[in-house]
This record gives C-alpha cells, sequence and structure tokens, in this order.
C-alpha cells in the first residue's frame, strides 16, 4: 500500500481556501512541538522538584497554552495593542499587494525588504533637507518620491533580467542588503541630525511632514492606501486585459507569446508596481510610526510580505487578512518573549512555518491523494 | 527529381552482413499502451560487427522498440535472447551491464562540468580522474573521436557533445551500441567523422542499431535494415541493393486514400500567404535552421506540409506565425502585406489565424476557463471582447459557447478549464476558435495529433470548407495520410529546407517517400561525391 498525489481534472476551489487554514492549524501544532521541545530543554530531568520528564510535558502544554494566549488573544484585548497591529500590518498589505501581481506573472521579486528601503530614503529627501517645508504639497510631494524610488531600484533586478537573462530571485533579494546598508550609512552619516546628540537618526519629521491620523487614534490615513491599492489591484486582475497577461503569463509563457503578449514587458511592469507599493510602504513608515529616518526603517516586511502574497492567495483582497494575520505574528513574538522569555526569534520561526505549510497545503490545490493497493504481481504480465 | 535517385542508387561501396549467430535476438515483441499496440510481434536479430539499420515513419514504433532493448520498457510479451541466451532487461543499468549502451539524440550531458567530470558521473566504478582522463583520450585515439577531456562542455559544439556521449558508451564496452538518429544534430561534415568511428567500431566486432529516416545514410553505412510501419515489422532487406525509393516505399505504405473534398480547388485566384526566401538561424542548439524558405498559398487551396518531427516544422511554424520574427519585412506576406518583422497581433489583424501544434500551454492555458482562453487570439481581431480595456466577460463566455456548439466541444460544466477537456474536444476548441473568425490564412500544426477518429474528421471538413469558402490553408503535418487527404499541394520539410510543391493529384507516395528521406535537400558535396560514382 502506498500514498499516492493524483492530479486533479481541475483545480480545487475549494482547497484553494482550506489551504491556509489548514497551513494555520499545522503551524500550531508545529509550534506547540517547538514550545514542549523548548521547555523540556530547560528542565533538568534528574532533579526531583522539577517532577521528571512528565512534569516537564505537562509544564510544556501550560507553557503553550499561555504562548497561544500570549501570541494570538493577548494583542487583540487593548486599544493601544490593535492601533499597534494595523500600523504593523499598513506596511506588509501594501508590499504584499505589489508582491501578489509579480508573483502571478511569475516574475519574482524577492527584494521589496530594499525597495521599501530606498523608499524611505528619496521619500526623506525634502523633509531632510527641506526642514521648514509644510506646505500641503508636502506630504504628497514625499509620497510620490518614495514611490519614484522604489520603482526605480525595483527596476534594476527587471533590466538585468531582461538585458542578460539574470535570475531576479538572487539580484532582488542581493540588492536589499545594498540598500540597508546604504540606509544605515545616510543615517549614520550625512542625514543624521546635527542637534540629535549622536544618535544615527535624522531630523524628526514634524507638521505637513507625517501623515495625519484618522479619527482619534493612532491609526494613519495610509490605511486608506491599502484599501485604495487593494482595490485597484483586485481590479486589473480581474476585469482588465492587462491582468489578463499577466495571469497568462504566468501559468503559460509560450501561450502567452502566442497570444502576443510581451513576457520582458510584463517582467519591467510588474517589478515597477511591487518597487512603488514597497517604496510607498516605505516613506508611510518614515513619514507614520516612526517619524524620522533611522538605521532600519522595516523589521523584515519586505520578507513577511512574501508569505502574507502566498497565504492570501496572491489576492489582494486576501492580502489584507492575511497582513492582519502575520502583522499580529509580530506583536505575539515580543508578547511570548517578554511573558515566556522565548527568543526573540519566535515570530521568524513562526512565519517560516507558515510558508512551509501554506505552500505544501497548496498542492492539494491541484492534487488529490490517494491511497493505493500496491497490486500482487503475476508472472508473465508487465505493467506500464 | 531522376538525377538524384540516380545517384542515391549507386552503392556507396559494398558492405557484406557478417555472417554469425544473432548477438541479440528479440523475437514476438509487443507493446500494448492501453488498447493501441505500439509494437506488435517484432522480430529483429542483430549480428554482431553490422551497422543494423531501423527504419520507419514517426509513430511506427521506433522508439517503443528502442526503449525495450534499453530496458526503460517492459514488453507486454515477447523474449529477447543475448547471445542465444534468454534475458530479461528491467532497467538501462541491467541493459548496460549484458553490454547494450545507448546514445540519445537529445544529450544528458552538465554544460558546467568538463568532459571527463560528465564521464565521471555515469560510471558505476570510481577511478581516479586522472586515470579516466587517459582512458578517455586512449579511446578517443582510437575510434578517432578528437576530445579534450578538461574542456567544459558548455564550450563544446554539439558534434562534440556527440563524441562525449559515445566516449561515456564506449567506456563500459558495449558490444551493441544504440542510436537513436545520431546525424539529425551534425553538420555533414560530422556526420562523416561518425561514420568513420562506426567503422572502427565494427571492424572491433561491435554491432550498432542504427536508427535513422535518412535513407542516403542508410544505404551508405548499414549492413542491414529492418523496416517498421505502424508496429510490424513490413520488411527486411540489404539497404544497399534497394534503392532509396524501393526504401522510402516501404516506410511510407503503398495504400492510396480518396481525397474527401468535393469541390475542387478554385483556379487562378489571389495568393493570400508568400513566404520568399525566408532563413532563421537555430534559436537553439537542438533546433532546425530554416533554409531559405519559399512558399505561396491560393485563395481557396489547402497546401500541406509533410515531414519527419524535427526536421523545422516547429520553427517553420514560429516563423509564420510571428512568435520569432525575422528583419525583413518581405519574407511573409499576408494578403500581399509584409508583415515578416511584426509580431503575431499584428499578423493576425492583417487576417491571419494560426493553430500549434502543442494544444496546452501554447494554443490553450491548461488552468484557465475556455471563456478566458477565447481571449488569448482574439483579444485584438476585433471581436469586442474588450471595451475601454475592460473584458467583457459574457461576450466572452458567449463566444466560447458557439464555438463549442459549432465544433461539437464536448464538456461536463458550461465553462470549465481548458486543461480538463479531452485531447480532441480541446483540439476542436482550438482549431474552432480561429475557424469561428472566418481567418484569410489559417496556418495550423498537426490538426488532428491525438485526436480520435471522429474529431479528426470534423477538423479537417472544416479545413476544407473554410478553404472552399475562399481562405488559403496550410496545414503542417507529419501525418503522411492526412496531408494526402486534405491538401490540394504538397511540399516536403527536411532539415530546415523546403522542397518545391507539387499538386496533391499524380504525386505517389515514393516520391513523398524519397523528399522525407531527405532526398530533396539542396546537394551537399558528399551528395555531389555520390553523383561521380
Amino acid at each position: 500500500m502506498r500514498v499516492e498525489l493524483v492530479r486533479r481534472g481541475e483545480r480545487s476551489a475549494a482547497m484553494a481556501y482550506l489551504s491556509p487554514l489548514l497551513a494555520l492549524l499545522l503551524t500550531l501544532i508545529g509550534g506547540a512541538l517547538i514550545v514542549i521541545v523548548w521547555r523540556l530543554s530547560t528542565v533538568d530531568l534528574s532533579n526531583p522538584a522539577s517532577g521528571g520528564f512528565f512534569g516537564a510535558l505537562q509544564q510544556g502544554f501550560v507553557d503553550y497554552g499561555r504562548f497561544l494566549y500570549v501570541f494570538f488573544i493577548e494583542p487583540l484585548t487593548e486599544l493601544w495593542s490593535l492601533e499597534e497591529l494595523v500600523a504593523k500590518a499598513t506596511p506588509i498589505i501594501l508590499v504584499a499587494i505589489g508582491l501578489s501581481l509579480c508573483y502571478l506573472s511569475n516574475t519574482w521579486n524577492i527584494g521589496a525588504e530594499g525597495q521599501i528601503a530606498v523608499g524611505a530614503i528619496t521619500g526623506s529627501f525634502l523633509p531632510i533637507f527641506f526642514p521648514d517645508w509644510h506646505g500641503p504639497f508636502m506630504l504628497p510631494a514625499m509620497l510620490v518620491l518614495g514611490m519614484l524610488g522604489g520603482m526605480a531600484y525595483a527596476a534594476i533586478p527587471a533590466l538585468l533580467k531582461i538585458r542578460f537573462g539574470t535570475n531576479e530571485i538572487l539580484t532582488s533579494l542581493m540588492l536589499v542588503y545594498v540598500a540597508q546598508l546604504f540606509l544605515d550609512y545616510l543615517a549614520r552619516g550625512p542625514w543624521r541630525n546635527p542637534e540629535g546628540h549622536n544618535f544615527p537618526d535624522s531630523r524628526a519629521f514634524d507638521g505637513g511632514q507625517v501623515l495625519p491620523t484618522l479619527f482619534d487614534t493612532n491609526i494613519r490615513i495610509s490605511l486608506i492606501f491599502v484599501f485604495i491599492a487593494a482595490f485597484a489591484a483586485w481590479f486589473l486582475m480581474r476585469w482588465t486585459k492587462m491582468g489578463f497577461q499577466i495571469k497568462v503569463l504566468g501559468q503559460a509563457p509560450r501561450a502567452g507569446a502566442f497570444a502576443g503578449f510581451s513576457q520582458n514587458r510584463m517582467v519591467l511592469l510588474t517589478f515597477l508596481i511591487s518597487g512603488a507599493l514597497a517604496g510607498l510602504a516605505g516613506i508611510c513608515e518614515v513619514a507614520g510610526p516612526v517619524g524620522q529616518l533611522r538605521t532600519s526603517v522595516s523589521p523584515g516586511y519586505g520578507f513577511t510580505a512574501i508569505i502574507v502574497a502566498f497565504l492570501g492567495r496572491l489576492n489582494p483582497i486576501g492580502a489584507i487578512f492575511a497582513g492582519f494575520l502575520l502583522a499580529l505574528s509580530y506583536l505575539g513574538g515580543e508578547g511570548a518573549q517578554i511573558a515566556l522569555g522565548m527568543s526573540d526569534q519566535t515570530t521568524r520561526v513562526f512565519q517560516g512555518m507558515l510558508l512551509f505549510f501554506v505552500l505544501a497545503c497548496d498542492s492539494f490545490i491541484f492534487y488529490r491523494l490517494q491511497i493505493v493497493r500496491t497490486p500482487t504481481l503475476q508472472t508473465g504480465t508487465v505493467t506500464s | 527529381m531522376e538525377v538524384i535517385l540516380a545517384g542515391a542508387e549507386t552503392p556507396a561501396q559494398s558492405r557484406q552482413r557478417p555472417d554469425s549467430p544473432p548477438l541479440l535476438h528479440a523475437t514476438g515483441i509487443t507493446k500494448m499502451f492501453g488498447a493501441f499496440k505500439a509494437n506488435d510481434g517484432i522480430d529483429l536479430a542483430i549480428r554482431p560487427g553490422e551497422i543494423h539499420a531501423l527504419l520507419g515513419e514517426n509513430g511506427a514504433g521506433k522508439s517503443t522498440l528502442v526503449k525495450i532493448l534499453y530496458g526503460v520498457l517492459q514488453p507486454t510479451e515477447g523474449r529477447i535472447l543475448w547471445k542465444g541466451q534468454p534475458v530479461g532487461i528491467p532497467s538501462p543499468s541491467a541493459a548496460r551491464k549484458l553490454g547494450i549502451g545507448m546514445v540519445f539524440q537529445h544529450f544528458s550531458l552538465f554544460e558546467a562540468l568538463t568532459v571527463v567530470e560528465n564521464i565521471a558521473l555515469a560510471l558505476s566504478d570510481r577511478k581516479s580522474r586522472s586515470a579516466l582522463a587517459r582512458e578517455i583520450e586512449q579511446i578517443s585515439v582510437e575510434y578517432g573521436l578528437p576530445l579534450n577531456p578538461s574542456s567544459v562542455v558548455a564550450d563544446l559544439s554539439v558534434g562534440e557533445r556527440q563524441r562525449v556521449e559515445i566516449v561515456r558508451c564506449l567506456l563500459q564496452n558495449p558490444e551493441l551500441i544504440i542510436m537513436d538518429e545520431p546525424t539529425s544534430v551534425l553538420t555533414p561534415q560530422e556526420a562523416d567523422d561518425l561514420f568513420v568511428t562506426l567503422d572502427k567500431l565494427t571492424a572491433r566486432g561491435c554491432a550498432v542499431l542504427y536508427i535513422s529516416h535518412r535513407l542516403e545514410e542508410v544505404k551508405r553505412i548499414c549492413h542491414h535494415a529492418t523496416i517498421l510501419r505502424h508496429g510490424k515489422v513490413v520488411s527486411e532487406c540489404d539497404p544497399q541493393k534497394e534503392t532509396a525509393a524501393k526504401l522510402a516505399t516501404m516506410m511510407v505504405g503503398v495504400e492510396v486514400r480518396k481525397l474527401s473534398s468535393d469541390l475542387p480547388p478554385p483556379q487562378n485566384t489571389r495568393t493570400r500567404l508568400s513566404v520568399t526566401d525566408l532563413s532563421l538561424p537555430q534559436p537553439h542548439p537542438f533546433a532546425v535552421a530554416l533554409s531559405h524558405i519559399s512558399l505561396e498559398v491560393k485563395a481557396g487551396e489547402v497546401m500541406g506540409i509533410a515531414g519527419i518531427a524535427g526536421n523545422g516544422q516547429g520553427e517553420l511554424f514560429d516563423a509564420l506565425s510571428g512568435e520569432r520574427t525575422c528583419d525583413r519585412a518581405a519574407s511573409v506576406s499576408i494578403d500581399g502585406k509584409p508583415c515578416g518583422n511584426s509580431g503575431v497581433t499584428a499578423r493576425r489583424r492583417l487576417g491571419a489565424a494560426f493553430v500549434p501544434e502543442e494544444r496546452l500551454g501554447h494554443g490553450a492555458v491548461p488552468r484557465m476557463r475556455l471563456s478566458d482562453n477565447v481571449l488569448l487570439t482574439r483579444h485584438s481581431t476585433g471581436d469586442h471582447l474588450l471595451r475601454a480595456g475592460v473584458l467583457d466577460t459574457d461576450a466572452a463566455r458567449q463566444l466560447a459557447d458557439r464555438i463549442s456548439r459549432s465544433f461539437d466541444v464536448r464538456k461536463g460544466t458550461p465553462d470549465p478549464e481548458a486543461g480538463s477537456l479531452s485531447g480532441g474536444n480541446l483540439q476542436k476548441f482550438v482549431v474552432g476558435r480561429e475557424i469561428d473568425r472566418q481567418p484569410g490564412v489559417l496556418v495550423v500544426s498537426q490538426p488532428t495529433w491525438g485526436v480520435d477518429a471522429g474529431a479528426a474528421a470534423i477538423i479537417r471538413q472544416a479545413l476544407i470548407d473554410l478553404a472552399r469558402s475562399g481562405s488559403a490553408i496550410l496545414v503542417i503535418s507529419q501525418d503522411l495520410d492526412e496531408v494526402l487527404e486534405i491538401a490540394d499541394h504538397v511540399a516536403v520539410i527536411s532539415k530546415g529546407h523546403l522542397s518545391p510543391s507539387r499538386p496533391t493529384s499524380g504525386l505517389t507516395r515514393e516520391e513523398i517517400g524519397l523528399l522525407m528521406g531527405g532526398m530533396g535537400e539542396p546537394l551537399t558535396a558528399d551528395r555531389g561525391a555520390l553523383h561521380a560514382g
């Protein structure tokens, strides 16, 4: 007897929606194993006071219950942490929407983290060099410059791929580190605030240089950008020829060429769109929650957005839901660090497991499991 | 034609089939794929020291038989004797252990590695790299296969890469080497070098099973030939004693089919598709370069391009559809408008339509619905499927329904994914999508490949009907019966050359078979020598 993956006739719509939930469940099981093993490793099993192996095991389960609460529930119980959740979800979703378009066209922009950094830099140019400008056009100009910066930086791997056939996964990823180091240099060197007591930050932006908040909360108007971008991307994919081209070239490049669509144009276009959204996310961080240019403006939002794009089924609306879940993992990771003394890498482990499981579960969209009873081989006959 | 025939009939040099008991004797080999008999009771005896040709059209069963002998496939019935002993060949490594080696048409080499590294990877016994390099040098000198063991494969020509494959095979001391169309990727000069090597091999008693459809080569180097047709052995002969014409007839058969078109093709109509002196270099080393191709298809006629697979049909299709453009606009004209340098959308706007050989992934996107696949080729042809850049999905669905109705596309749900349709139904859809436009020019490759008889009849009839309504149709097909059935004129493509077209009536299968076997190509130096001799 063996288990086989059998190709389905058509993709399973049900599995396309169930897969992220199944992945989440598997991630929770994986998380339980990690917490329990972590607890076992911290207990001296030879010490009778610790209750031995079973005592440690029991403690592990208790810890896991607390972990789940701290990770998933606690951040939702207070207003300030809900605001924090929105603040973290905003850049992640913005970037993920752009990446979804990229991945649908079978183009692999892995360098959004770098495009965020460049967007933050180019967007900060105006408030740093013209600190007294606060007019109504200041903020829009900063946002536009941030988007242009992200686009220009994303154009590098796209053009390298078109001209030289380089692998965009490698070039876009490597350019992340270039951008981060350049940002670090600017924040420590030429753009450092001369009156900042030698802290490696720029001057703090104020007045017309920061994003206004909504209602009486700390939620900024960048949340509105998220909804605009999601709707625009949804419309593009669902109703326009451009979206059709993206899908065709992503699924069957040969058929795309036969339809008269240009693969190269699409590589450039999707990189530019995703770069623009990453740049926007970057400048919204600087002109929003962070409030100044620092040596680092993103705790890995550009990479988290990759997971969000897949978890959201490469659908802009799906990215909104997935974005909030992954934003929760940032807050939950901090909580687990404080409450349980776990490593600050918990968030990363959780995110990595989630991506791994969602990609694995996606196999079931096109395949189903079948249990095959091995037939007894008869002599003289041959199966082909 | 006559001149070439006369040249080909002259034996190059006399070769004697060695008179010894067979090294490998396969009897009654039958291979079923479902209900289809790919091999049907095949007997094959290969003697040591002979070059044994295996001749046949596409689909005659050559590849299946060879895969069985090399252990890739298992026969449904039949047995194999090796040196008189019955053997089973469960895997290629078992075949190599017996002493059977194979050189594939497409090489399996790592481009980034050196020759010696590539060979070391394939050998089961470990030797030091330098000892292996010495051995490679020794063999390459012995058999006339000049090769530098330390060169990187990426830098080698196709001919040199083939030498790596042959040397790798020879290092295992085979007694039988199977070669699958070895000259199809070689220049004439490289082919000559290969023949010298083959002679050296056979002089040492090694046998060669030589798969080819190139009659001239077979006549020149083979001692014996087994000819397959429709999975059966139709004849065995000494190729040097037969004329090329006789070999061609045996290969393609003699039965004649009746044409099904009621109306004769109209006379003296305008040319709708013309190709003049179209040449394109090969896009990659295993592709075929197109060489000075010229053809004309007039309104109301079906022109067929026959030929054996891999002789430039795919390259020609891409050049006609505009998926590959050429610099000279005049090389392709649609309704008198030069368009050689414009892409596929521009050519569609001129009234041309195209159906590629591969349905899934080229003619249709498997995971998209039929209504989306309609859009694939008709987004810019004035079908009103887009309004100000916004898709009109209702219009697309109606169009898909119309095509499905008129071409009897059977589907389980109203708008299924293309990949879920059966081959025949998808082909009806892909052909129907283009015919529905009433295109002035239709280029269709392998219109009925892998399609059941019912669907094939519908498609062929639709092509003829479209032609009689005034369109020009070009059918590229490896199915000779199909070409003879529906085409008014036939040309044959061979190694990227296209023969002049001839009216189908009054054309014999023998003539087509000769052209398919490479006898219609321009004379090369060594064919010139044949003429002299």
